[in-house]
């Protein structure tokens, strides 16, 4: 298992084709235009239908996805939701029911742990009490049987690339949990797997120490070029780390996208509320004009949407809007001639109002009843011009922020 | 679950050896039990027939079958000195156990309601005298109890009586002796269910209006019952066939089950009738050790 | 902590002392005993050894305690290699053909009445025209003691974390390997504790032990007992602090090279 993983010399393996989604995305967005990988360049990690199940619960349900040799990949999704049982299939300790896991062409899924050419970064760890830091991160070198001197360079340079000088003969309960989290990933890394597995490796430190250690490990994964899969139920570190991210629910892929895709151009409306804050509008798809289409919800308003490169096929629809993208003023925006008539205006009274910090959510109860969230940035520590409960005000929208989603 | 299998092949395979040791040495020799309390005595070597000599072949073995008799435990039945034993033994179990429980629970208390750093101390302190000899503590309570020994001559010179009481060889003696042997079986699993519990309960149901008193009985007592009932069936089932502390500390007035069956057996040399006392006797426990079993097994299976 | 130690009601401690001083005080009244130059047993007449040297003159005391402390090391070894298998099968054999059987047959003896396994036993071994004497014994013994062991150990592999032999197969072992190089090094201080165990319970057996043995076999419990039958003998306090002391220093070794196997210092606790 010394076989080192292919090289790459620029990683940033963006979104391609989604072979795993049962649709093409719907919405292309400019800044994170895919960029293709060279063709004929098989993936590196092929998973082809894989299901488990455990009894009567359907873990992972004939799940497919590709990833390239170099991805960061996130897979994210509430818990319950299968993501660590695939992870572990990933890993060898459980055994797909059905499907092939294909790893440089092989499939590797009757394959058992310690034969794989992957390795694993335990949630918990997984440090080994009775040895020391060095024994810990040299023990999987030692099953591959490397000889000794490489055994000692190779700790030393995962030693210096955790930067854990002078702990070497630590044991682990004389560590902090910090130190132990790059015990692990040290552990982890010192075979070179082709892919490396991260089981929630961030969850047991807390928060300031969390986002650091993502930094750390986005940096780590550009340099080393190796393949990082990552299971956590949290979607800023899913963002922040990954370059593309896979949503799983109930045992299927949602949604594989970029973060950006998945925040600005969900596939559905689970996707949409699981990722962020959003304000929701059912209704039917009304009348098409140019490249405008009107949506008629429930209480006689109207929204008009930016036409879907999706054309959407049913009526019942979904208007979602991000509360950031969603303005509060007193009369409503100034007029700019040619576009106010395709603004969205809903007037309200604002109900509630919740400051953050950076940001203030505002929530807009309309005439209708349903109520709005806005949210703005406080840009100016001075600036005390926000909106009091009671006042009444208009929350506007451009078209082009909404995005309609089939209900 | 496949990580776990990967791992049972091996496990299975190491349990091969302890599973045939247990089947040959522990199950099969209840077999012999119930085939000997159903032979005759005889003055003989082995003293019973009919004897099963599996080299004469099938047919000896059907013959033997013929000669199995029920005369055993019909003696056991109409002979009052079995039916006695066998209730004295419930009694004695039930009253040790009611004892042990009394004492244990408080003392099982306080330590659960030590500091942390003293509660391993507390723990060692219990569990040390069971390391030691039960024979031998046996024998110490012997030193105490006789006529001029140290209780007698402490409760002379306080004047609490007036001549020596006679303790040894009476109910008090074994039960001080049952007593002191089964306590750390009643004290362990108690601490253990008290200590897991969690301090906030009691003080949400204090914050909630209940006394201390009434906070315990409402939430410490029902939440330790897993506890009591270890406690209880660790102790209750093997006092009921205890045979060395009422034969040393209790009168030779009645027997226990355990007594009757040594005395059966060593004394009588009656071994069909020692049997068959036997299967009375886990008859008799049958209940309680089904419902251990199944309580064991919970606590140990459970942990994985 | 503090508000702990308030939370101790006069009542707490005082059940404590009184249900250790009930504990400790016929030992520690023993031990002193052991001491007394007086034959009497219960009238002091200073320190002496005596007793001691009465029983390193006694050949018959002396050849049973021989016998006691072979059978205990013996049984007590056998019975940890089996009941630590018989835990590896419980604990990592998840379900199988004859499992509740299986684990029946390890609870049931830790509370089965002793006179019934004696019984049994001897049965077994009359039946197989086995020669009673020192090897009946050892198996009587090596049966009943390895059910200790077996929940010892089991206990400790219960409360393993399981990923840390997923960590060992993720880095290249199999899972013999990893029980091996893993799980093996963690559960050492329980299965020293286990091994004491069975070596203090073989030590302490009279029932099973009557039962079991032959003539001229007799071991040092069985002897006590036939002694303390009639009545106290200062000697018996002498045998009874040596055996003590014997136990005491079985378990300060053994939990000192579990200390030392296992730099955890979490070592199991015995029961």
């Amino acid at each position: 298992m010394t076989e080192e993983s292919p090289d790459i010399e620029t990683p940033k393996a963006d979104v391609a084709a989604e072979p795993a989604t049962p649709e093409p995305p719907a919405e292309a967005i400019a800044a994170s235009a895919p960029q293709v990988e060279p063709a004929g360049e098989p993936p590196l990690l092929r998973i082809e239908g894989v299901g488990k199940s455990f009894g009567n619960f359907r873990a992972v349900d004939r799940l497919s996805l590709d990833i390239r040799a170099g991805e960061f990949f996130a897979l994210l999704g509430p818990s319950g939701c299968g993501k660590t049982t695939l992870l572990r299939m990933l890993a060898g300790f459980e055994t797909p029911d059905e499907g092939r896991i294909l790893l440089g062409g092989n499939d590797i899924a009757q394959v058992p742990p310690h034969l794989r050419p992957v390795n694993m970064m335990f949630q918990n760890y997984a440090l080994f009490p009775h040895l020391s830091v060095r024994d810990n991160i040299a023990f999987g070198l030692k099953r591959a049987g490397m000889a000794r001197a490489e055994i000692a360079t190779r700790v030393a340079e995962m030693v210096s690339l955790v930067r854990l000088e002078g702990m070497e003969k630590r044991k682990p309960d004389q560590l902090s949990g910090g130190q132990k989290q790059r015990v692990a990933l040290a552990r982890s890394l010192a075979r070179r797997p082709q892919v490396l597995l991260l089981d929630e490796p961030l969850a047991a430190l807390d928060k300031k120490l969390r986002e650091s250690t993502q930094h750390e490990l986005m940096e780590l994964q550009r340099r080393l070029g190796m393949t990082f899969i990552i299971v956590t139920h949290d979607q800023e570190e899913a963002m922040t780390v990954a370059n593309r991210i896979g949503v799983m629910n109930a045992g299927r892929l949602e949604q594989v996208a970029t973060p950006r895709d998945l925040y600005e151009a969900p596939h559905s409306r689970w996707i949409a509320e699981f990722i962020g804050d959003v304000n929701l509008f059912e209704g039917d798809a009304g009348w098409r004009q140019g490249n405008r289409l009107t949506v008629a919800i429930k209480d006689g308003d109207t929204i008009t949407v930016g036409e879907p490169r999706q054309p959407v096929t049913k009526t019942a629809v979904c208007v979602a809007i991000r509360p950031e993208k969603v303005k509060l003023s007193r009369r409503g925006p100034v007029s700019d001639a040619a576009n106010t008539h395709a603004i969205n205006r809903l007037e309200g009274v604002v109900s509630d109002v919740g400051y953050l910090g950076g940001l203030t959510v505002y929530k807009v109860k309309l005439d209708s009843g349903i109520v709005v969230r806005s949210s703005m940035a406080n840009t100016a520590r001075l600036n005390m011009d926000g909106y009091l409960v009671g006042q009444r005000v208009v929350a506007w929208f451009t078209p082009d922020d909404c995005m309609v989603l089939e209900q | 679950m496949s990580a776990r299998r990967i791992f049972a092949g091996p496990a299975r395979l190491a349990a091969i050896a302890p599973y045939a040791w247990m089947v040959l040495f522990f199950l099969v020799p209840f077999g012999f039990v119930l085939k000997i309390s159903l032979s005759q005595t005889a003055i003989a070597q082995p003293p019973y027939v009919p004897v099963f000599d599996v080299t004469e072949g099938w047919a000896s073995i059907k013959a033997a079958f013929g000669q199995l008799s029920l005369d055993n435990f019909r003696l056991l039945v109409s002979d009052d000195l079995y039916i006695s034993s066998y209730l004295r033994s419930v009694l004695v179990a039930v009253i040790s156990t009611a004892i042990l429980l009394l004492i244990g629970y408080p003392v099982a208390y306080g330590m659960a309601r030590l500091p942390k750093r003293w509660q391993p101390i507390a723990m060692m302190l219990v569990i040390v005298p069971f390391w030691t000899s039960f024979l031998i503590r046996i024998y110490a309570w012997i030193n105490i109890l006789q006529h001029d020994g140290l209780l007698n001559k402490v409760l002379l010179a306080l004047h609490i009586v007036s001549k020596p009481v006679v303790w040894l060889s009476t109910d008090t003696a074994m039960y001080i002796g049952i007593v002191y042997s089964y306590l750390p079986f009643m004290i362990l699993p108690l601490y253990a269910t008290l200590a897991k519990m969690d301090g906030s309960l009691l003080e949400a149901a204090g914050d909630l209006g209940a006394s201390p008193a009434r906070a315990f009985w409402l939430v410490t007592f029902p939440l330790s019952l897993p506890g009591v009932a270890a406690g209880v069936l660790l102790c209750f089932i093997p006092i009921v066939g205890e045979f060395v502390i009422p034969d040393l500390l209790a009168g030779s007035g009645s027997m226990m089950i355990g007594q009757t069956l040594w005395l059966e057996f060593f004394t009588n040399k009656d071994w069909p009738v020692a049997s068959a006392a036997a299967v009375a006797l886990l008859l008799l426990l049958i209940p309680p050790l089904l419902l251990y079993d199944r309580l064991q097994r919970r606590t140990l299976a459970g942990g994985g | 902590m503090g508000r702990r130690v308030n939370q101790m009601s006069r009542f707490n401690i005082t059940a404590l002392a009184l249900g250790l001083a009930f504990l400790y005080l016929p030992i520690v009244i023993l031990i002193l005993y052991s001491f007394n130059a007086s034959r009497l047993v219960t009238v002091w007449g200073g320190w002496s050894l005596r007793w001691y040297h009465e029983f390193f003159n006694d050949r018959a005391m002396l050849d049973a305690a021989w016998m006691s402390l072979r059978v205990a090391a013996v049984s007590a070894t056998v019975a940890t290699l089996l009941g630590t298998l018989a835990a590896i099968g419980l604990a990592r054999g998840e379900r199988f053909k004859g499992r509740s059987l299986f684990s029946s047959m390890l609870y049931a003896p830790l509370v089965m009445p002793e006179v019934i396994s004696g019984l049994s036993l001897l049965l077994l071994f009359v039946a197989l025209n086995a020669e009673r004497g020192f090897w009946t014994v050892t198996i009587a013994h090596t049966t009943l003691t390895m059910c200790f062991v077996t929940v010892v150990v089991q206990s400790r592999l219960a409360s393993l974390d399981r990923s840390l032999e997923e960590a060992a197969m993720d880095l290249g072992c199999d899972p013999v390997k990893a029980f091996l190089s893993v799980t093996l090094p963690l559960i050492v201080p329980a299965i020293v504790a286990g091994w004491m165990l069975a070596f203090t319970l073989s030590l302490d057996d009279v029932v099973i032990a009557s039962f079991t043995t032959g003539p001229g076999s007799a071991t040092l419990p069985i002897r006590i007992y036939s002694e303390v039958r009639l009545g106290v003998k200062p000697e018996i306090n002498a045998i009874c602090t040596m055996v003590i002391a014997l136990i005491a220093v079985v378990i300060v070794i053994a939990s000192f090279a579990s200390k030392l196997s296992s730099s955890q210092g979490k070592s199991a606790a015995p029961l």
